[in-house]
Order: structure tokens, then C-alpha cells, then sequence
């Protein structure tokens, strides 16, 4: 059921405490900010977010993790120049990291989307991050077992939605959307226009309506230098 | 295994940081899909000539990967894997994080240059996380690139500040991948790394012999026909 909603604060009502949070972005292209400032706002704590960085500044994410409302985070990488929040909680003992390779990420949050139990790849055999996993020769390469990542809500941005929820993207923001669309039960979207159905060409659609439950359009421009990391 | 008598010296000195990458520019074979890791790889791009045409990956999902974007050009939802501003060159392509990794895990990347802490005898590569107890880890692509591109080229310096060899016979920081770098570009050096253990390509402002008391595993000469 798509719902076009007015308000960011009526679009993250679905997010519980205790919720398992998929948020989109690679740094700051493609990060729902909106979304997540209405998340803080909505008080919904003892979350878990999976996202591929763990908040950058002060801002969106990054501000989540300050205020103690994350009880987990599922990323590839946490440590940057400016992620000091996370750096602090982390250091405290007050956040639980997994600590996930970037496409072992990406593609466990696709099976999920996909309905796949889980999958053998090459990717962190005979590392630490493999450790307890099971693992098998498979033409002639050591592979390690990595299941799917579900979600209860995913929170993501695009650049135009239609009526029946279609929507389009712009450039380096897509990274993790449609993955997120699809694997969470519930998926929100800010975007900054929404169209006409019909307008978008259907053979240039990315992430189909069916993925789709809540669409706001939120004020910010895309691809402004201010968010730029 | 002995060293062979012979001269591979090919500079006087060693070479900078942007000496090297002009030199693993050079290397790149035309026509080549190539992904450059974040840091000292990153300077390999200022060296391609568009004669090359060398397509450029980033893991947050683009073929067609052009310079540094400055001034207007600046767009916040073109982003390079180290969070730069880009800009795209024509026939770019943009899909989603798990196409963009399905390219490099799918061994559809000819080359992936990357840093490192330190490189096995074998191929072994160190390169994301120092293993001290209160270093935050953090692994991003590194280890996708690393099993999955055919060609893993490593740029780094030979020696750590307190002069040790950061080629090793085994590692001893956590791995990022096993057995999988094939060629190891250093300011002393080039050295081409595989089952069959380490040789050397070129040398830079030492001797084979010279080079050979620096590092803590065989070396052998690679023969003229791999230079």
C-alpha cells in the first residue's frame, strides 16, 4: 500500500523502537537527512542501522548515534576524519558495531530483497571478518557463507517519485536505494519532486513502485555543495 | 633461489610518490577497467592519457569516472569511494551498490591499485586494519577489490618509518585477502608477487643484492620478457 505523506515526521511514524533501520547513502550523496531529523525528532530509540558509514559531523546519522538512540550499527566503515560521535560511543562501550565489507553489505541487503537464504563468496575468506562462518571450496576458491540483512523500515532518498511510487535517481546518489527498497518490509522516500504517472520513461524507472510504501517530497535541492562531505 | 647476475637497475634514485604512479599508469594495459583505491593509488588517475582509454570504476556506483570536480562543476551526488567530488565523462554509467560490487566480485575489473600495510611472500595483503585493540575497524571495499579484480596491484613505500620491511614472508596485521596481490609498485622496487614467491621487476636507486638485504624473503630477478 503507497502512501504519499506531507510530513517527514508522518513518514518515519513506522519506525519503532527497537526497529531495525536500513538508512541509504555513501557518505552524505544519497543520505535521507530530512528522514533522519525526523527520526530523531519522533524519539524512537534502541534502534539498529545498517548504512555503509556510521554518520559523518553533526549531522543526520551521525546525530542518531550522539543522542544513544542506536544500540547497533551495521556498516564497511565507520572511521573517518569527521565520525567522531560514533568514535566516542564506540570507544564508551555504548554501541555495537558489525563490521560488514562493503559488498558483502550490499549484497546481503540484496538477497534479502530477493528472498535468498544466504550465499557463498570469496570475499573476507581467511580474514578475521570470516571468523565462526562456515565456509567450502567451490571451483577451487575458499568461500565464506553470508546470510541476508531484512529490515523493518528503510529509509531512503531519490530524485522523483511518480503516483504509483516509481522512481529515478541522481548519479552517485542511488548506492544503496534500491537494495534498501526492496529488502525492508517498510520503505519510506523523501525525494524532491514528485511526477505525474506516465512521465517517467517506464524503461529507465530504477526502483519500481511495488518497493515502495511512503513518499514525501522534502524541500532540499539534490546535489548541493553544501552536502558534499 | 638465488639472486640472478644481473642488472635490473633502472633508476639512479628511488622514486616519489608521483614517479610511481606515472610508472603504474604506464602499466595499464589499454582498454582496461580499473578501480584505484583511496590514497597514494588515487594519483595514478593524474598520469592516464585519454590514448589508454581507461574506464574508471568507483564502488559507489559509476563506470566513466572523470578528474576532481572544481568550482562549479562541484555537485554533492557525485562523489568519488573517498567522498571527492567528481565529474563524469561521457559514456559514464551510474547503478546501484550491489552492481557496483557485483563488478569488481564478478572479476570484471581488469586492475585494482591499492595501499597497503603489508604484502606476503605469496600475495597476502594487509591492508585495512592495524589489529590494535582500540583501532576502529573499518574495511569499506577493500576486501571485494582485492579477491575480486584479476590484476591486484599494491602501491606503498618498502619501508615503515622504523625501516622495516612491509614486504613480508607472512603478515602479521589482519588480512584483507589471501594470496591475491600480483604486483607490488614501491619506491625501491617493483615486485611481482605469486605462488612461485617474490621477483623482482626494476630497481630504484639500489641493487638487487641492496634490495635484497631489505627484505626478509627470497628474491629472484624477474626475466627481461616480464619487464
Amino acid at each position: 500500500m503507497l502512501n504519499f505523506v506531507d510530513t517527514v515526521g508522518a513518514a518515519v511514524a513506522a519506525v519503532k523502537d527497537g526497529s531495525t533501520v536500513m538508512i541509504g547513502g555513501f557518505g552524505n550523496a544519497g543520505q535521507p537527512f530530512e528522514l533522519i531529523d525526523a527520526l530523531l525528532d519522533s524519539g524512537a530509540t534502541d534502534l539498529t542501522v545498517v548504512n555503509n558509514n556510521a554518520g559523518q559531523g553533526d549531522q543526520g546519522l551521525a546525530l542518531l548515534i550522539k543522542e544513544g538512540r542506536v544500540r547497533k550499527m551495521i556498516c564497511s566503515f565507520p572511521r573517518q576524519s569527521d565520525s567522531w560521535h560514533f568514535d566516542a560511543k564506540y570507544k564508551a562501550g555504548e554501541i555495537e558495531l558489525e563490521l560488514v565489507p562493503q559488498g558483502n553489505l550490499a549484497e546481503r541487503i540484496r538477497a534479502a530483497g530477493a528472498g535468498i537464504g544466504g550465499f557463498f563468496t570469496p570475499t573476507g575468506y581467511g580474514t578475521m571478518l570470516a571468523e565462526g562462518k562456515e565456509t567450502r571450496i567451490i571451483d577451487g576458491r575458499g568461500q565464506v557463507f553470508e546470510t541476508p540483512i531484512h529490515a523493518d523500515v528503510a529509509l531512503i532518498k531519490a530524485l522523483k517519485a511518480d503516483g504509483v511510487g516509481n522512481l529515478v535517481y541522481r548519479k552517485t546518489a542511488r548506492n544503496f536505494g534500491p537494495i534498501m527498497a526492496a529488502a525492508a518490509r517498510h520503505t519510506i522516500v523523501q525525494v524532491s519532486e514528485i511526477v505525474p504517472t506516465g512521465s517517467l520513461d517506464p524503461e529507465n524507472i530504477v526502483t519500481p513502485g511495488i518497493y515502495v510504501n511512503s513518499i514525501v517530497k522534502v524541500a532540499s535541492a539534490a546535489g548541493t555543495a553544501e552536502q558534499v562531505a | 633461489m638465488s639472486l640472478v647476475e644481473t642488472s635490473i637497475q633502472t633508476s639512479e634514485t628511488p622514486l616519489g610518490r608521483d614517479d610511481l604512479a606515472r610508472m603504474v599508469a604506464r602499466d595499464i594495459k589499454p582498454g582496461s577497467f580499473v578501480n584505484l583505491g583511496i590514497g597514494q593509488p588515487t594519483l595514478v588517475s593524474n598520469y592516464l592519457v585519454p590514448e589508454q582509454n581507461i574506464t574508471l570504476h568507483t564502488e559507489n556506483g559509476m563506470l566513466g569516472m572523470g578528474p576532481v570536480a572544481t568550482g562549479d562543476q562541484i555537485d554533492g551526488d557525485l562523489i568519488n569511494a573517498g567522498k571527492i567530488p567528481v565529474i563524469e565523462l561521457p559514456g559514464a554509467s551510474y547503478f546501484h551498490h550491489a552492481d557496483s560490487f557485483a563488478i569488481m566480485r564478478g572479476g570484471h575489473l581488469d586492475i585494482c591499485v591499492l595501499g597497503a600495510f603489508q604484502v606476503s611472500a605469496t600475495g597476502d595483503l594487509a591492508n585495512w586494519h592495524t589489529g590494535a585493540p582500540d583501532a576502529i575497524p573499518a574495511v569499506g571495499g577493500a576486501m571485494d577489490l582485492a579477491t575480486g579484480a584479476k590484476d591486484v596491484f599494491v602501491m606503498m613505500t618498502l619501508l615503515t618509518r622504523e625501516g622495516a620491511s612491509k614486504i613480508v614472508e607472512a603478515c602479521t596485521y589482519p588480512l584483507t585477502g589471501v594470496g591475491c596481490v600480483t604486483r607490488v609498485y614501491t619506491d625501491k622496487a617493483v615486485f611481482l608477487t605469486g605462488p612461485d614467491g617474490v621477483r623482482v621487476r626494476e630497481t630504484f636507486g639500489c641493487s638487487l643484492e641492496e634490495l635484497q638485504a631489505l627484505v626478509p624473503v627470497p628474491l629472484t630477478a624477474a626475466p627481461a620478457v616480464e619487464h
